[in-house]
């Protein structure tokens, strides 16, 4: 963990980035579970396009979401490189767990707080709430997720009512 | 030093509620005028842990309150005092009350002071009726419910400030020296003698105690502050008191006055004071008052003993298991890992000679594995006992306020069900036997008039029948009667006039909302809520429900639950490439159909004729989006007669796969209730498959 004698601008969290159709992403490396490579899922039904379905692991039953479709970016073939990538997720008192699908896991970072960017406004046409900020890495922009607040629950069920 | 009490408390409300529960019991079965000893003892045991566990723990307002039922068991098991029904009531009384103030300590909330005092001085009425009444508590508890009222009265008086204005007496700091004890003084005498004087209330002070290796047990390490309450005590009384000890300790005697700094400072300034009773003396208890003042002017009404039914039902989080079920588990788990060595061992120069050692190897490991998993359910089996238990308390509270005799019979109370179907249950049945109490059973006049004994029966029976727990409420009353069922629901627009309806149908009515057939409202039943809420707890917990009457004899209310909700037998069932288990228990029938067999109906989808029976067809490919697998297969498939809340239709699925035992896992705890979807279930290998909610599928294709 970070270390709290140093001031807060100094404070330096660590990420786990991925590639989604060419752009770097990246989640607190906190919040990962575990990584592992795409299988089948069982369909729910009735549910948006980008829960992919729910899978088995150890026991308990998770829900998986494509990120791809999720970000409206165009959907690509499940490969063996494809991976999932199990997140906690807190939400209010309570704590879900749910996968996401990505194409590759690239690379654990370790990122300065201060230099996080925060995330240029868009306008309206684009939601920046479940961003975190942006960092820049070997001039790459790697977009940073809030993990809590793009996978959360009721998250989901109100983007269903958006589309 | 300091321990963590609390990681007992969980423990010791368990104990306590147990306790209150073997009283209850007790006091309803003793019988007037005479003794049974053995009654009594057990009635006697509660009330005595109750006492000693709450002293420990601190709680010395049940203490208190204990020790004076304490007092008046005492006098009857000694037999000085007649076992009269009145008491008996006040017992009652007691016991609601303990466990009321229990269940407030239980979630720190604080205690209803009011109430508490009722219940006192109604046991002290009791005890002071007496002739043989003796007791030196007696005085000393007098007052303390005095000064209890005192505060009560006073509205928005602080604690602190009322201490004040009703104590005389005296504060002392006694502090003695390491080697007090050596000199053959034991403190506790003089806390004795002190609390001869007036009420004595002592405050531990332990932070000098030094650590376990350090301490030396012949060394005096603690101190008190000590404070006497009472009238008319001189400063003389006091220092004659510690005149033998004046040499070996420092003292501090101080009249309480309006200026002396009241004791709670004290414990601000103390890391570890430990308020306790001088509790390993024989004599008198001293109150401890200053726990209680907690009288806030916010006049919670004394409850009545109507709805602590409702509210005893204490979410138990932990459950208590027959030591013989864990044997049993252990000597499973046992087997699992030998039998598990043994296959590691098969597999590990693994030749094709070995195939038969492994075939057995792997039979023995399902074996065990179910045996297993058949103990590990066993666990959370509880005996039906737990709920009607409190039964007989009901019956008897209600029956003497309807002026009815009533017997309560139980039968089959070691009837094992899950802990989760016991907590959920306890509700529904209350409310159906206070249904039965009152517009059941008639009044005993009325019963002579109609040739039956005076005394009403209930019957409360629990039993197995397949995969289901069966519990009927049995009453030999008026029955319910049909013409007046039907009348009354006419009135009230619930159906058609010129409906009709079988006599099954009929019974059912008094399950829909808003419907009473009660001339008159009474606090007890009657006002046509409640038999809908019953019936829809019930079928939540994957349950029905059946009446039985007949006019003039009595009515049979049956329920049937399943043993356990973690467990479900399934039908599973393919659409396109997806799994789906169908409840075994909503199935009513399979048939195989072609496409040609399904009629349309316009604008209302599709039905099928079953034998006469227009049912409502349901494709799962398309409520669900399957498009997956086959599609010439929906030519012809398979369809499932499913029921769901009273009502019949059919899902079309591609084939029929299976039944199994599935352990329900919920989709919620990562996700979001679906509609149509229960829960969610691994499959053999692996996979997820998705429980269909059959009610829940009907509506949704309704809409």
């Amino acid at each position: 963990m970070t270390t709290d004698v140093q001031s807060n601008n100094s404070r330096v969290e660590q990420f786990l980035t991925f590639q989604l159709a060419d752009e770097a992403y990246g989640v607190e490396i906190l919040k990962v579970q575990e990584i592992r490579g795409w299988e089948a899922v069982r369909i729910i039904p009735n549910t948006p396009a980008f829960v992919k379905g729910v899978l088995n692991l150890r026991g308990s039953v998770v829900p998986i979401i494509d990120l791809r479709e999720r970000f409206s970016l165009e959907h690509c073939e499940y490969s063996p490189k494809t991976v999932v990538i199990v997140l906690c997720v807190e939400h209010g008192p309570n704590q879900f767990v749910m996968g996401i699908v990505a194409d590759a896991v690239s690379d654990v970072l370790d990122i300065n707080l201060a230099d996080i960017k925060k995330s240029p406004n868009f306008g309206s046409k684009i939601d920046t709430r479940y961003m975190r900020g942006m960092h820049v890495y070997k001039k790459k922009m790697i977009m940073l997720l809030d993990v809590d607040k793009l996978l959360n629950p009721d998250e989901v069920e109100g983007i269903e009512s958006l589309v | 030093m300091s321990i963590d009490m609390s990681q007992f408390h969980q423990v010791f409300f368990e104990e306590c509620f147990e306790g209150l529960e073997a009283m209850e019991s007790g006091l309803l079965t003793l019988d007037m005028g005479d003794i049974d000893s053995e009654i009594i003892n057990t009635i006697f045991r509660g009330a005595h842990s109750i006492k000693g566990g709450s002293g420990t723990f601190g709680f010395t307002v049940v203490a208190d309150y204990t020790h004076i039922m304490e007092t008046l068991l005492d006098e009857m098991r000694d037999g000085r005092r007649k076992v009269t029904q009145p008491a008996v009531d006040v017992l009652l009384g007691s016991v609601d009350c303990l466990r009321e103030m229990l269940t407030a300590i239980q979630n720190e909330q604080d205690v209803n002071n009011s109430s508490v005092a009722k219940h006192k001085a109604a046991l002290e009425a009791v005890l002071n009726g007496s002739s043989v009444a003796e007791a030196p508590v007696l005085p000393i508890e007098h007052e303390a419910v005095n000064e209890k009222t005192i505060i009560d009265n006073i509205p928005h008086v602080d604690e602190e400030e009322s201490f004040e204005l009703d104590e005389q007496g005296w504060k002392i700091a006694f502090c003695p020296y390491l080697d007090l004890l050596k000199t053959g003084n034991d403190p506790v005498r003089l806390f004795r003698e002190l609390n001869e004087l007036g009420e004595l209330t002592t405050i531990v002070n332990v932070q000098d105690v030094p650590g376990f290796y350090e301490l030396d047990p012949e060394e005096c390490n603690i101190s008190w502050d000590l404070k006497v309450v009472g009238n008319d005590i001189s400063g003389d009384d006091i220092k004659e008191i510690f005149n033998w000890v004046e040499g070996d300790c420092e003292m501090d005697i101080q009249p309480l006055a309006k200026t002396s700094k009241p004791s709670p400072t004290v414990n601000n300034v103390i890391p570890e004071p430990v308020a306790i009773a001088v509790s390993n003396s024989p004599a008198p208890k001293p109150v401890e008052v200053k726990s209680k003042p907690n009288a806030e002017a916010k006049k919670a009404e004394s409850q009545d003993s109507d709805n602590e039914t409702a509210k005893n039902m204490a979410k138990a989080s932990s459950i208590r298991v027959d030591t013989d079920k864990i044997d049993t588990l252990i000597n499973m788990v046992g087997e699992v890992v030998i039998t598990q060595s043994m296959l590691g061992l098969v597999g590990e120069n693994f030749s094709m000679d070995k195939v038969g050692q492994l075939k057995r190897g792997l039979a023995q490991l399902e074996r065990h594995t179910r045996d297993l998993q058949q103990s590990v359910m066993n666990i959370r089996m509880l005996p039906i006992s737990f709920v009607f238990s409190r039964f007989p308390r009901l019956v008897h509270d209600i029956s003497s306020k309807l002026d009815k005799k009533i017997v309560l019979k139980l039968v089959g109370e070691n009837t094992e069900v899950d802990k989760a179907v016991v907590e959920l249950i306890n509700d529904p049945l209350v409310h159906l036997i206070r249904n039965s109490l009152d517009h059941g059973i008639e009044m005993p006049a009325d019963r002579v008039a109609a040739g039956k004994s005076e005394t009403g029966t209930i019957e409360l029976k629990a039993y197995h029948r397949g995969g289901h727990i069966v519990i009927e409420i049995i009453d030999d009353g008026r029955g319910l009667d049909k013409d007046k069922l039907l009348s009354k629901a006419i009135e009230k627009g619930l159906i058609e006039e010129n409906n009709l309806l079988t006599e099954k149908q009929i019974f059912e009515l008094i399950f829909m909302p808003g419907f009473s057939t009660a001339e008159q409202i009474t606090d007890i039943s009657g006002r046509g809520v409640g038999m809908d809420v019953v019936r829809r707890n019930i079928q939540s917990l994957g349950g029905n429900i059946e009446i039985v009457s007949e006019l003039g004899k009595g009515t049979t209310i049956a329920i049937h639950l399943p043993l356990t909700l973690a467990i479900l037998d399934g039908q599973s069932v393919a659409v396109g490439d997806e799994t789906y288990i169908v409840p075994l228990v909503s199935i009513i029938e399979s048939i195989n159909i072609t496409e040609r067999m399904l009629n349309k109906v316009a604008g209302k989808g599709e039905t099928f004729r079953l034998r006469n029976e227009y049912l409502p067809v349901i494709r799962m490919r398309k409520i669900f989006n399957v498009h997956s697998g086959n599609p010439t297969k929906s030519k012809e498939g398979v369809l499932v007669v499913v029921e769901g809340q009273g009502e019949l239709c059919c899902l079309l699925v591609d084939e029929l796969l299976g039944q199994q035992q599935v352990v329900i896992k919920s989709l919620e705890a990562n996700y979001r209730r679906v509609e149509g979807v229960s829960g969610a279930t691994i499959l053999g290998d692996g996979s997820v498959a998705l429980i269909l909610d059959v009610p829940g599928l009907v509506r949704f294709s309704t809409r």
